[in-house]
C-alpha cells in the first residue's frame, strides 16, 4: 500500500550498508532484467519439431461432437498415409480470442479457421501459407462458390474448407401443415403470413438477442436479399456507407417487421428462442441450422423444416446463401511442410467430409462431390441450397472486421432492436466508427 | 504498513561498502550478521518478488499508457502506429458507450455506499450484540461473498431470465406483450444487477464492521451507557466516531469494487446497452482477433487516470496520519 515508485525509493536509515548494498543490486538486476522482458506472448502448442511422421493440428472443436469426428479423420488419414496428427484441442471461444498471438507464437502446423474475410486477414498478414500446391490436387471436388471463400485478397488459395451450414427460416412442418400456411417467397407473402400467426396466436419469429450476434443474421438476410451480394460485400469491407439510403431501406424493412418478433428479445438467448419454436409456440426462427441441436426428441427433430427467406428484390432474388465454412488452414512456418500439405490433400476429399459428416449431421459437406447418401432430409435441403446458391456470404463477423462487428455493430443492433425509432442517428453513428476503425 | 525499505541510495552514500562481488569482509560492523547464504536469500526474496512487480504491474501500466496514443492491432510491432490524442478524441466524442460506461461506474459507486453499506454496518451492529445463532447469521450473509461474482451473474441471470426466469414467473410477465425485459431493458438492467452486487456487498461490508466493532473498547459504551445515552446516541457520538479507520476501508473497499466492476455484468449480459461499464469496454477492445489495442489502452488509462485520483488523496491523508502519529 505504502510503497508506490517503480525502482522502491528512498526512506532508508539505519540498515547496514552492507545489506542495504546486496538489496540495491538485487534491485537494479530487477529492473534490468524488466526492461528487457518482452511483451509476453501467449503461446501455441507445437511439439514433435520437425517430425515427419507427425503433423501438429491446432482445433477450436472443443465440443464432443466434432471433437470425436475430427479424430475419426485424422484416424483414416494415419492409415492411408501413416502420418500421425497430434491434435491441440482448445476451447472453441478461447481458440478464436487467441488466435492473433497465437498465429505470431508457436502455431501447430495445420490450424481449424472460418473461410472468408477472417481468412483473407491472417493471409494477409503473413501468418498463413498458401495452398496452392493443395488446391492443384483437390480444386475439382468444390462448387465456385467454395472457390472464392478459399481464396486470399491476392486470389492465392490460403484455406481448405472442410463442412457449412446455412443460415434460413426455420419452422416446424407439422405447425404449418396445421394452420394450412404456406412458405412464403416474397416479402409481401411473409408478412402477410407473420400477421396471420399472430391472428392464430402464434408468436411469428422467435428471436433472442442477448448474446448480440443473431440480430447481426437477421442484418444480413435483410441486406443481400434488399441490395443484393455486391452491396453486402461492399458494406462489409467497409467500403459502402452506413448512411447509404439502400442500408436505410434494410432498417425500414426490419422496422416493419420487428414486431412480429418474440419481444424482449434482448434479453433472451438463442437457446432460449429456440425452445419457443421447439414448443410449437412460436412459428419461425432465422438461425443458423444449429438450432436442431436445441430439438432433443428426435421426433421433433424430423418435424423441423426450413425454407429459404423470402426474395425482396426481384434483382437479386434468393441466389445469395449465408452459409458459414469451416475448415484448415497452414501455418506461417509449418514444421512438417510436406506432412501438413499430404494432411490438407485428404482433408479436401470426399471421403474426409464424409466421415465427418457420419459424425455431425448439423452441418453439410463443404466438397460436391461428397456423398449425400447418409444425409437427413434437412442435411440434403441444406446441401441443395448452398450448393445451388449463387454466392456464399459467412456471416456478418466472418465477413467484416471482427473489431468493427463486436464492437460496434452488435451494440448498435440490439439497441436497433430494442428501439428501433433513432434509426438515422444510429446509423450516422455506426458509419463515424466504421470510418476510424477501418482507417486504421 | 510503516517499516521503511531500503532499496536504493547513491553508491557515495556508502562508501564502506565492499565492491559488487566481494566476499564479506572483516569480523567487524554489521556486516558479520550476514553470511554469504543470507545475503543470496535475501537478494532472491527482495529480487524475484521486485522482478515480477515490475515487470508485471509498471512495465505493463506504462506500456498501456505509451499504447493508447498509437493504434496497433496484436500483430508484430511494427504494425504500431502513433496516432497522438486520436483515440482519446474518438473515445471522447464518437463512441457512443463511452459516456454512459463513465455513468454506470458512478452509479455503480453511489448505489454500493448509499444502500449495502448502511445496511452491512446495520447487521454488523446487530450481530454484534451476541444474538443467538450469531454465527449462522453471520455465515448466511456472507456466503455470497464466498461464491465467485461470476456464479452470482450465472444465478442471478436465471432470476432474471424473461422466460423462465424467477420473477418474471411470479409475476407472470412471461407471456408475449407482457414481457419485462430485466436483461435487456436499459431502463432496468443496471438496477436489476446492482440488486445482485448490493447482495453480495452487503455481507462484505457486514464482516468488515463487525471486525471494526470488535475493536471498539467496551468501556466506551459502558460509559455512554452510565451517561444515559440511548442505543441512537451511543452509536451516534460513541461507536462511529471509533469505527473511523474502519470507514477508511470500507470507502476505499467500495470505490475499488465498483472501479473494478467486470465479472457480475460480463456473465450477466455482457454489458449490453444500459450496462456498458469502463472495464468491458477496455476488454471488448483489447481481447480478441484483429483488436484495438490502442484504443482499448486509451479506455484503461481513462479508468487508471480515475483511479488515481481516487487512491492519490487517500495515500496522502494516510501518511500524513501516519507521520502525525
Amino acid at each position: 500500500m505504502r510503497d508506490l515508485s517503480p525502482t522502491g525509493q528512498p526512506s532508508q536509515h539505519s540498515l547496514p550498508p552492507s545489506r542495504r548494498r546486496v538489496l540495491r543490486r538485487a534491485g537494479a538486476g530487477a529492473l534490468l532484467a524488466g526492461t528487457g522482458v518482452p511483451l509476453l506472448n501467449a503461446c501455441g502448442g507445437g511439439a514433435g519439431a520437425g517430425d515427419p511422421r507427425t503433423v501438429t493440428l491446432g482445433s477450436n472443436g472443443s465440443d464432443a461432437v466434432p471433437k470425436a469426428a475430427y479424430a475419426e479423420i485424422y484416424a483414416a488419414f494415419r492409415k492411408k498415409s501413416g502420418i500421425t496428427v497430434d491434435v491441440n484441442t482448445k476451447d472453441h471461444n478461447t481458440f478464436q480470442e487467441q488466435i492473433n498471438s497465437y498465429l505470431q507464437g508457436t502455431p501447430d502446423d495445420v490450424f481449424t479457421w472460418f473461410a472468408g474475410y477472417r481468412m483473407q486477414f491472417f493471409a494477409a498478414k503473413g501468418l498463413a501459407t498458401p495452398l496452392d500446391d493443395v488446391w492443384a490436387k483437390i480444386g475439382g471436388n468444390f462448387p465456385d462458390a467454395m472457390k472464392r471463400l478459399s481464396k486470399g485478397e491476392d486470389g492465392t488459395y490460403y484455406f481448405v474448407p472442410l463442412d457449412t451450414y446455412p443460415w434460413a427460416v426455420f419452422h416446424r412442418g407439422s405447425v404449418f401443415e396445421r394452420h394450412g400456411y404456406e412458405v412464403p417467397a416474397t416479402w409481401d407473402a411473409f408478412v402477410a403470413l407473420c400477421k396471420r400467426m399472430r391472428k392464430d396466436g402464434l408468436v411469428p419469429i422467435a428471436f433472442g438477442d442477448k448474446d448480440a450476434w443473431p440480430a447481426l443474421g437477421t442484418f444480413d438476410q435483410l441486406d443481400f436479399r434488399t441490395n443484393g451480394y455486391d452491396f453486402h460485400v461492399d458494406l462489409m469491407a467497409g467500403r459502402a456507407s452506413w448512411t447509404d439510403a439502400r442500408v436505410r431501406k434494410v432498417f425500414d424493412l426490419w422496422t416493419e417487421i420487428l414486431p412480429h418478433h418474440q419481444d424482449g428479445a434482448v434479453g433472451r438467448t438463442w437457446q432460449d428462442a429456440a425452445q419457443a419454436l421447439v414448443a410449437g409456440k412460436a412459428g419461425m426462427y432465422l438461425l443458423g441450422s444449429f438450432v436442431g441441436q436445441q430439438f432433443t426428441d428426435p421426433a421433433d427433430l424430423a418435424d423441423l423444416d426450413f425454407f429459404p427467406f423470402p426474395a425482396i428484390s426481384p434483382e437479386f432474388g434468393q441466389e445469395t446463401v449465408e452459409a458459414p465454412t469451416d475448415g484448415f488452414m497452414l501455418s506461417r512456418k509449418p514444421k512438417n511442410h510436406a506432412g501438413a500439405v499430404r494432411l490438407l490433400e485428404f482433408l479436401g476429399t470426399p471421403r474426409a467430409e464424409e466421415i465427418y459428416l457420419r459424425s455431425d449431421s448439423s452441418v453439410v459437406a463443404a466438397a460436391s462431390t461428397a456423398s449425400t447418401a447418409s444425409y437427413t432430409a434437412l442435411q440434403k435441403k441444406a446441401f441443395d441450397m448452398i450448393s445451388g446458391a449463387r454466392s456464399l456470404t459467412q456471416f456478418m463477423d466472418r465477413d467484416s472486421r471482427p473489431d468493427f462487428t463486436s464492437t460496434v455493430m452488435q451494440p448498435a443492433l440490439q439497441t436497433f432492436v430494442r428501439d428501433p425509432k433513432g434509426v438515422d442517428s444510429l446509423l450516422t453513428s455506426i458509419e463515424r466508427q466504421k470510418k476510424t476503425i477501418f482507417a486504421s | 504498513m510503516s517499516a521503511p525499505t531500503e532499496t536504493d541510495e547513491p553508491p557515495r552514500a556508502a562508501p564502506t561498502a565492499p565492491p559488487p562481488g566481494a566476499p564479506p569482509a572483516g569480523p567487524t560492523g554489521h556486516r558479520r550478521l550476514l553470511t554469504r547464504r543470507d545475503r543470496i536469500t535475501l537478494a532472491l526474496m527482495a529480487g524475484v518478488p521486485a522482478l515480477l512487480h515490475v515487470a508485471l504491474v509498471w512495465l505493463t501500466a506504462l506500456a498501456s499508457v505509451a499504447l493508447a496514443f498509437t493504434t496497433w492491432d496484436g500483430i508484430g510491432f511494427d504494425t504500431i502506429h502513433w496516432v497522438g490524442l486520436r483515440n482519446f478524441r474518438e473515445l471522447f466524442t464518437t463512441n457512443p458507450q463511452f459516456w454512459p460506461a463513465v455513468e454506470h461506474n458512478v452509479v455503480w459507486f453511489a448505489v454500493l455506499i448509499l444502500l449495502p453499506t448502511p445496511f452491512g454496518l446495520f447487521l454488523a451492529l446487530q450481530l454484534d450484540k451476541r444474538v443467538r445463532f450469531s454465527r449462522v447469521y453471520q455465515t448466511a450473509f456472507f456466503l455470497p461473498v464466498v461464491v465467485s461474482l461470476a456464479v452470482i451473474g450465472f444465478v442471478w441471470q436465471l432470476v432474471y431470465n424473461p422466460d423462465t426466469g424467477l420473477i418474471n414467473s411470479l409475476v407472470g410477465a412471461n407471456r408475449p406483450g407482457h414481457y419485462i425485459d430485466w436483461i435487456g431493458d436499459p431502463d432496468l438492467n443496471l438496477w436489476a444487477i446492482l440488486v445482485a452486487a448490493s447482495w453480495r456487498h452487503t455481507g462484505y461490508m457486514m464482516i468488515l464492521y463487525l471486525a471494526g466493532l470488535k475493536s471498539v473498547d467496551p468501556a466506551l459504551r459502558e460509559a455512554a451507557a452510565l451517561d444515559g445515552a440511548d442505543e441512537w446516541q451511543t452509536f451516534r457520538h460513541v461507536v462511529l466516531p471509533a469505527l473511523r479507520p474502519t470507514n477508511t476501508v470500507v470507502l476505499v473497499v467500495t470505490v475499488i469494487e465498483s472501479l473494478r466492476a467486470f465479472d457480475l455484468v460480463f456473465v450477466f449480459n455482457k454489458g449490453a446497452h444500459g450496462t456498458e461499464l469502463l472495464s468491458i469496454l477496455v476488454t471488448d477492445n483489447i481481447i480478441g482477433e484483429s483488436s484495438r489495442i490502442g484504443y482499448g489502452s486509451a479506455i484503461a488509462v481513462v479508468l487508471l487516470l480515475i483511479s488515481l485520483a481516487v487512491i492519490i488523496p487517500y495515500l496522502v491523508a494516510t501518511f500524513r496520519t501516519e507521520r502525525r502519529g
